[in-house]
C-alpha cells in the first residue's frame, strides 16, 4: 500500500510541476498578480509530494518490502539499517529520486531565502526549475519507476555491493548531488533572464552564492569519492581518470569558471552573456554526468538497445534542456549590452583568462571521456584513452593556471599599472622559482623540473596570496568574509599541487613476495611481515595479515590488511590497511596465497597524499566563507526598493 | 602601444594559448588511444606490433600458472574461437579467476605473447566487461557462419 501512495505522490508532484512551470510564465508575460503569486505554493506542495515519495521509497528499503522490484534488488535482510536508508541512492531508479527531491530542496530555498527578489523574476526562476523537475519525473514515472512490483515477491533481496557499504559512499551521491542540481539555481536564474530579456548586474548578484554554495558541495562531493576509491579499491590511487570521475569534474570546472566570471558580472557589469552561457554549460554538464553515470551507458552504450525508452528519453531531454536554452540564449542575448570597460591589464582580463583556462580543462575532459562512446555508438571499434592523456593535459594546464593565480588577485578592477603589479611579484617569484627547483635537490640530490615547478607553483600561489592578505590588514581595509573565502579556497589550490606534486614524484609501491619472518624496506619505513591469521567479521571470514612497520630502531606501527570472503560470495575482497599521518601514509594490501606459506603483498609509501584532500577542503570551506558574507543580504535590502526597475518587463 | 593594440596583443595571445592547447592536447590524445583487440583479431594479425592495446576474454581453466619464487603468473585469455597466452607479474585483482572475462592492457612480445601492465576484472562477480561480451558475440556468429 505504502508504495502505491509513493507512486502517487510522484504523479501528484508530476501535475504540480508542469502548474508550476506553465502558470507563472503566462502571469509573467501578461503582468498577472495572481497567477505568478502561484509560483510560491506550487514548488512547496511539489516539494511535500516529492518528500512523501521519497519516504515511501525509504520505508520500504526500512521494512524490508521486497515486493518492490528495486528494494529486492538493492538490499537484504541482513544489510545494516544504514545502507539500507542509503540504499535507496544505490541504483539508477533511487537516484533519479533522490536527484528530483535534492531539486525541490533548492527550489524551496530560493523561494524562501530570496524573499526581496522581484516577484516577476522569482516566478520566471520557479517555472524554470519547476520544467526540469517535469523532466524527471517524466522520466521517472515512464521509464523508471522505483515503485514498481514483482510478483511473486522474493524471500530475501540481492546485497548491496560489499564495496558501497562503506560510510564515505553514504554520503558522496547526495554531496555531488547537491552539486549538480544546485547549478540548477544559476541555469534558472539565467534562462528566467533571458525570458524577461534584461541580464543585468542584479542577476549575477542574485545567483552568485547560489552558485558558489553549489560548488562548495561539489567540491566536497567529489573529494569524497576521490577519499572513498583510495581506501577502498585498495589500488592507492587518489584519481583513475574513470569517466564515472569525470563525469562529475566537468560541471566543476565550468562551475569553477562559472564563480569566477559571475564575479566580474557582478561587480563590473561585464562579460554578461559570457556568464549566462557558462550558467547554462554548467547545468548542461551536470545533467550530462548524471545521465551518463546512471544510465548504464558509460557499462556499454548497447545498453540503450535493450531499453531504447530511457536512451530515447534521455537523449531528448538533453536536447529539449541544452537546444531550448542555447536557442533562447541566441535570441536574447544580442540585446544584453556590457558597459563596464577596462583595458588589456585590469582584473576583468585575469579573470576572462581564468575562464579561458577552465574552459580548455574542460574540454580536454569532455574529448577524452565522450570520443570512446561516441566512437563505440556508431561501431567504430572500441577504444579507451589512455591516463597519460589526462594527466599530460593537467600537468600543462596547471602552469598557466597557478601563474595567473598569483598575479589575478592583486591586480584592480578597470585596469592597473603593469609595473606596479611587476614590483611586487617579481621578487616573489624569482624566489619561489629558486626555492621550488632547490626542493627536489634537498630530498634526494636529483635535478627534477616537473616537481620543482610544481613546489615553485604551490609557493608562488601562496605567497602572492598571503601578500595580498597582509597588504589589506596593514593597511587596515576591511576584510569582508568573501575575500577570506577567496584567500582560503586559493590557499587550498597551493596544499592540494603540493600534495600532489609530492605523492606523484615521491610514492614507493612494490608488489612482494613475503613469508613470514621476511622484511622488506621502503623509503626507510621496514615492513616486516609476522604471518597470516584467520579472523571472524560480522559478514564475513577474513585472513589477516599482521605487518610491524618499524622506523629505524622504533617500531612504527602495524599493519592488518585483511582478504574477506563475504557470506553468499565466493570472490575475496580486498580491504587495505593505511597508516595515516599528515605527511605520509603507509599503505599495505594482502594479495593471494602463493603457497609454503608466502603470500603476495602489495605495499605503498605515500608521502604527502593527505594534503590533497586537505587542499579540496580549504576550497569547499572557502566556497562557505564566502557565501556567509552578510553583503549579498545587505544588497538584497537595498535592492528591494526598486524591484521592477531591476528586472524589466517583458 | 596604444590601448587597441594592447588589446589585440591579449586576443592574439589568448588564441595563440587556446591553439598551443589544441595542438598538445590532440597530440597527447593521439599517444594515449587504446585499442581493444579480441584474441581472434590478435591471431589474424590485426593487432599494433609496437604499441599497447587491450584484449580481453575469459581465462581458460586450469591455465593459470604462478612461478613459485616470484609474483610473474601466466593464463590463456580466450574468445572461445581462439587462445593467446598472458604474462603478468604483480597481484592479480580480487575478481581474477579461471573462467571469468577479464580485460588486459599492454603489449605483443615475439613469439605472441602478450606482456600485461595491468589486468582489470572489475568489481561485481557477475559482471562481464563489455568489450570480453562483444568479443565472444562476434566470435561465436563467426564460427557459426563457417559450420553452415
Amino acid at each position: 500500500m505504502i508504495p502505491e501512495l509513493g507512486h502517487f505522490a510522484l504523479i501528484i508532484a508530476f501535475a504540480i510541476s508542469i502548474v508550476q512551470s506553465i502558470v507563472p510564465l503566462i502571469g509573467a508575460a501578461k503582468n498577472d498578480s495572481a497567477m505568478i503569486s502561484m509560483a510560491r505554493p506550487a514548488a512547496l506542495v511539489q516539494f511535500l509530494f516529492v518528500g512523501l515519495a521519497y519516504a515511501a521509497l525509504t520505508h520500504a528499503f526500512i521494512v524490508h518490502d521486497f515486493s518492490v522490484l528495486y528494494v529486492s534488488k538493492h538490499s537484504n535482510l541482513v544489510q545494516p539499517l544504514m545502507y539500507r536508508i542509503s540504499g535507496v541512492w544505490g541504483s539508477h531508479e533511487g537516484s533519479l529520486l533522490l536527484w528530483t527531491l535534492i531539486l525541490s530542496i533548492w527550489t524551496i530555498a530560493v523561494a524562501v531565502y530570496s524573499k526581496n527578489l522581484p516577484e516577476i523574476l522569482m516566478a520566471r526562476v520557479l517555472a524554470v526549475m519547476a520544467m526540469i523537475s517535469t523532466g524527471f519525473l517524466m522520466f521517472m514515472l515512464f521509464t523508471s519507476n522505483p515503485f514498481e512490483r514483482i510478483f511473486p515477491a522474493p524471500l530475501d533481496g540481492n546485497e548491496l555491493n560489499p564495496l558501497l557499504q562503506d560510510p564515505g559512499l553514504i554520503l558522496h551521491p547526495p554531496m555531488l548531488y547537491m552539486g549538480y542540481v544546485g547549478f540548477s539555481v544559476a541555469f534558472a536564474f539565467a534562462v528566467a533572464a533571458l525570458l524577461g530579456g534584461k541580464l543585468d548586474a542584479t542577476w549575477a548578484r542574485w545567483s552568485r552564492p547560489w552558485t558558489t554554495i553549489a560548488w562548495s558541495f561539489l567540491t566536497f562531493g567529489i573529494a569524497l569519492g576521490s577519499w572513498w576509491a583510495y581506501n577502498e579499491l585498495g589500488w592507492g590511487g587518489w584519481w583513475f581518470w574513470d569517466p564515472v570521475e569525470n563525469a562529475s569534474f566537468m560541471p566543476w570546472l565550468v562551475g569553477t569558471a562559472l564563480i569566477h566570471s559571475l564575479a566580474s558580472t557582478e561587480k563590473r557589469g561585464v562579460f554578461k552573456s559570457w556568464t549566462v552561457l557558462l550558467a547554462i554549460l554548467a547545468f548542461s554538464l551536470s545533467l550530462l554526468g548524471t545521465f551518463i553515470v546512471r544510465s548504464g551507458v558509460l557499462v556499454s552504450v548497447h545498453a540503450f538497445a535493450t531499453d531504447p525508452a530511457r536512451g530515447v528519453f534521455i537523449l531528448a531531454f538533453l536536447i529539449v534542456v541544452i537546444g531550448g536554452s542555447l536557442g533562447l540564449y541566441a535570441w536574447r542575448s544580442a540585446t544584453v549590452v556590457s558597459y563596464g570597460r577596462f583595458t588589456w591589464f585590469s582584473r576583468e582580463t585575469a579573470l576572462l583568462l581564468n575562464n579561458i583556462i577552465f574552459l580548455t580543462a574542460a574540454a580536454a575532459v569532455f574529448v577524452g571521456t565522450m570520443y570512446p562512446l561516441v566512437v563505440d555508438a556508431f561501431g567504430i571499434g572500441k577504444i579507451s584513452v589512455g591516463r597519460p592523456y589526462f594527466d599530460t593535459m593537467f600537468s600543462f594546464i596547471a602552469i598557466p593556471l597557478l601563474l595567473l593565480l598569483g598575479v589575478g588577485p592583486a591586480v584592480r578592477w578597470k585596469g592597473d599599472n603593469t609595473s606596479r603589479i611587476a614590483k611586487v611579484t617579481i621578487s616573489f617569484f624569482i624566489f619561489s622559482l629558486v626555492v621550488g627547483l632547490l626542493l627536489p635537490f634537498l630530498i634526494e640530490d636529483k635535478l627534477n623540473i616537473a616537481t620543482g615547478l610544481g613546489y615553485a607553483g604551490a609557493l608562488w600561489v601562496a605567497l602572492t596570496t598571503l601578500k595580498e592578505l597582509f597588504d589589506r590588514i596593514s593597511k587596515k581595509l576591511k576584510l569582508s568574509l568573501s575575500y577570506i573565502g577567496m584567500v582560503v579556497a586559493h590557499l587550498g589550490i597551493a596544499v592540494f599541487v603540493v600534495g600532489v606534486t609530492t605523492t606523484v614524484t615521491y610514492s614507493e609501491e612494490k608488489d612482494l613476495r613475503m613469508v613470514p619472518g621476511s622484511s622488506y624496506n621502503i623509503s626507510g619505513y621496514e615492513f616486516r611481515f609476522q604471518g597470516v591469521r584467520k579472523v571472524n567479521g560480522p559478514n564475513y571470514i577474513a585472513d589477516e595479515a599482521v605487518i610491524e612497520v618499524w622506523h629505524g630502531e622504533e617500531k612504527s606501527g602495524e599493519l592488518l590488511p585483511q582478504k574477506r570472503i563475504y557470506s553468499g560470495k565466493s570472490n575475496p575482497m580486498t580491504d587495505a590497511s593505511i597508516d595515516k599521518t599528515l605527511f605520509r601514509d603507509l599503505y599495505a594490501a594482502l594479495g593471494e596465497e602463493l603457497g609454503g606459506g608466502a603470500w603476495s603483498m602489495r605495499v605503498y609509501y605515500k608521502p604527502m597524499i593527505r594534503w590533497i584532500w586537505l587542499g579540496t577542503l580549504f576550497m569547499t570551506f572557502g566556497g562557505i566563507l564566502a557565501v556567509s558574507d552578510k553583503r549579498y543580504r545587505q544588497k538584497a535590502k537595498k535592492k528591494s526598493t526598486q524591484p521592477l526597475a531591476a528586472t524589466g518587463n517583458a | 602601444m596604444n590601448k587597441r593594440s594592447r588589446r589585440k596583443v591579449l586576443v592574439i595571445g589568448i588564441l595563440f594559448g587556446v591553439s598551443v592547447a589544441a595542438v598538445l592536447g590532440l597530440t597527447a590524445f593521439q599517444e594515449n588511444l587504446l585499442y581493444f583487440y579480441s584474441p581472434t583479431q590478435i591471431a589474424a594479425g590485426e593487432a599494433p606490433d609496437n604499441h599497447s592495446f587491450r584484449v580481453g576474454g575469459l581465462v581458460v581453466d586450469g591455465t593459470v600458472i604462478r612461478k613459485p619464487d616470484s609474483l610473474d603468473v601466466q593464463f590463456d585469455l580466450t574468445d572461445n574461437t581462439e587462445t593467446m597466452t598472458v604474462q603478468y607479474t604483480g597481484i592479480l585483482p580480487d575478481l581474477f579467476r579461471e573462467g571469468q572475462g577479464i580485460v588486459a592492457m599492454g603489449s605483443m612480445q615475439s613469439g605472441g605473447l602478450f606482456i600485461a601492465e595491468e589486468v582489470l576484472a572489475k568489481h561485481d562477480e557477475n559482471y562481464m566487461p563489455p568489450e570480453v561480451a562483444d568479443a565472444l558475440e562476434t566470435a561465436e556468429k563467426a564460427a557459426k557462419q563457417k559450420m553452415q
